[in-house]
């Protein structure tokens, strides 16, 4: 196949950017999608230019490290999956294909690709954990959790922290990604010591880093590559009130 | 109250804020919409409500004074939300493509801008007398404000009538994402909830756009005279 890419590139961090076009010859419909970037970066290498900067790490959908919009949506056309996990049997001959890092202010471009999502590590800092014993395992059963609860969280817990919630938000809202997180614990035991903090404490994290608020658009629910539902974010909402609720009495 | 201001700054507890005022702003559109619809019971029946909501003095006083606190306080926290947003997104994707959200989620804040233009002229129009100060000295038969006529006489102005349907055109745009939205941000939501809830918002916008929309069009058709 033969393809043209509208590719975003950037120096640095405070680098203007623009887009470069890449016409890209022999593009097998087995490659994945990174491997064509490979492939693409490889030939620049070649040719004396500067290679391409990309997230990526596991390749198989489970780290949350690759990060492309595609055509305007973030993990590109397959409901899903990650951009690791797309192929380019997807696409077409003579097909222009547009690439562009993650566009939320929070997550600043360091370069071409690559943004930095540190902002969600400090989310997870904020109270995204629990605290208990370390020590000796304790019996895997002991503490019994509901069916439905359990797998409720487990969908929440599914999140892989990649940050195309926020990419797709037209308010830039990462609520999808800090609710999931919410929502995973607060069904859970574990979570309960530290509930009521714990919606405060990453509600005003997500703030201070510069998310934006959700509007119910549900942009998020559709590029999520692990399809987590909205409905854990209207449980943060009933989260934010109730210990709001609860630090008033 | 230094907590409850903290909260109100949040993302969440601005948009709890809207939903709150949202629904009690609706309340108002409903309530007036049914009394609107007297015009089709003819001029008595119009004039004698108008007369005894007006009879009620410093209670429709005390009304008139919260429903305006109340929209002040919705506008300032979209206004904050708006802002807030537009600066976590400055930088618009150069291919956009969106998946699932509709044109009325996307231009809730343009529609809520054009309703407040409208609710000002509108006061300006018919209850301060602004525009057409001889609307207030109409009186009917017995005596009482002659509110029919002067509707009748206002919509005869086709680009009065016009304006005053594109206008409601944009409200229902507002609601049918708001409706179904409010539900959300208060947390009352669920995977069984979400096919009735997402249908709550266009399926009530419809409503209140007939509603309102079907006055100006009987006085423009002469149905109504
Ligand atoms: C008759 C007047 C109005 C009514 C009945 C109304 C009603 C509502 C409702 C029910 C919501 C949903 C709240 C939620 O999502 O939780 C909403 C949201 C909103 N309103 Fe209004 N509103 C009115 C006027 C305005 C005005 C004048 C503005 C000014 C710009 C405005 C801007 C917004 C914005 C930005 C949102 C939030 C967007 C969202 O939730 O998706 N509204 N409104
Ligand atoms: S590279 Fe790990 S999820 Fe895509």
């Amino acid at each position: 196949m033969i393809l043209t890419l509208r590719i975003w590139r950037q120096k640095h961090a405070r680098d203007k950017g623009r887009f470069e076009t890449y016409e890209m010859k022999g593009v097998s419909p087995d490659m994945s999608f990174l491997e064509m970037l490979d492939v693409l970066s490889d030939s620049l290498v070649d040719r004396g230019e500067d290679a391409l900067t990309f997230d990526n790490d596991c390749r198989e959908g489970i780290c949350g490290m690759c990060s492309l919009t595609i055509n305007g949506v973030p993990h590109g056309p397959d409901q899903g999956g990650t951009v690791c996990q797309l192929h380019m049997r997807r696409y077409k001959e003579g097909d222009t294909i547009t690439i562009e890092p993650w566009r939320v202010s929070p997550f600043p471009v360091l370069k071409d690709l690559a943004v930095d999502r540190s902002a969600f590590d400090r989310i997870i800092q904020a109270g995204g954990y629990i605290t208990t014993n370390a020590g000796s395992a304790v019996d895997a059963n002991a503490i019994l959790v509901p069916r439905a609860d359990a797998e409720t969280a487990m969908d929440a817990a599914a999140c892989i922290g990649c940050g195309a919630c926020a990419a797709s938000c037209p308010n830039g809202s990462a609520m999808l990604f800090v609710a999931a997180k919410v929502s995973h614990l607060a069904h859970l035991p574990q979570g309960a010591p530290e509930r009521a903090q714990r919606v405060l404490s990453m509600v005003s994290q997500m703030d201070q880093e510069g998310f934006g608020n959700c509007t119910n658009h549900s942009e998020c629910e559709a590029v999520c590559p692990k399809e987590i539902n909205v409905s854990h974010i209207a449980k943060i909402n009933r989260e934010f009130i109730r210990a709001a609720v609860k630090s008033i009495f | 109250m230094k907590q409850i201001a903290h909260w109100y700054l949040s993302s969440i507890g601005a948009k709890l804020v809207m939903a709150v005022t949202g629904v009690l702003l609706f309340g108002f559109v409903l309530g007036h919409m049914t009394g609107n619809l007297l015009m089709f019971a003819g001029p008595d029946a119009m004039n004698a409500y108008a007369h005894f909501l007006q009879e009620k003095g410093m209670l429709l006083l005390a009304v008139r004074a919260g429903l305006l606190a109340i929209f002040a306080v919705h506008i300032a926290s979209a206004i904050r939300v708006h802002r807030q947003n537009r600066a976590a997104r400055p930088e618009p994707y150069a291919v956009s493509s969106y998946l699932v959200t509709t044109y009325a989620a996307r231009t809730i804040f343009v529609s809520g801008l054009i309703v407040l233009a409208f609710v000002i002229y509108h006061l300006l129009h018919y209850t301060l007398g602004v525009t057409n100060p001889e609307f207030l000295r109409m009186l009917d038969p017995q005596g009482r404000r002659d509110v029919y006529g002067m509707v009748i006489t206002g919509f005869t102005n086709r680009a009065v009538a016009l304006s005053y349907i594109v206008a409601m055109l944009l409200l229902s745009s507002h609601l049918s994402h708001g409706l179904t939205s409010l539900f959300q941000t208060l947390g009352l939501h669920g995977p069984k909830f979400k096919p009735l809830v997402n249908k709550v918002g266009p399926a009530v916008a419809i409503v209140i756009f007939i509603g309102f929309a079907s006055i100006p069009l009987a006085v423009l058709s002469g149905r109504l005279n």
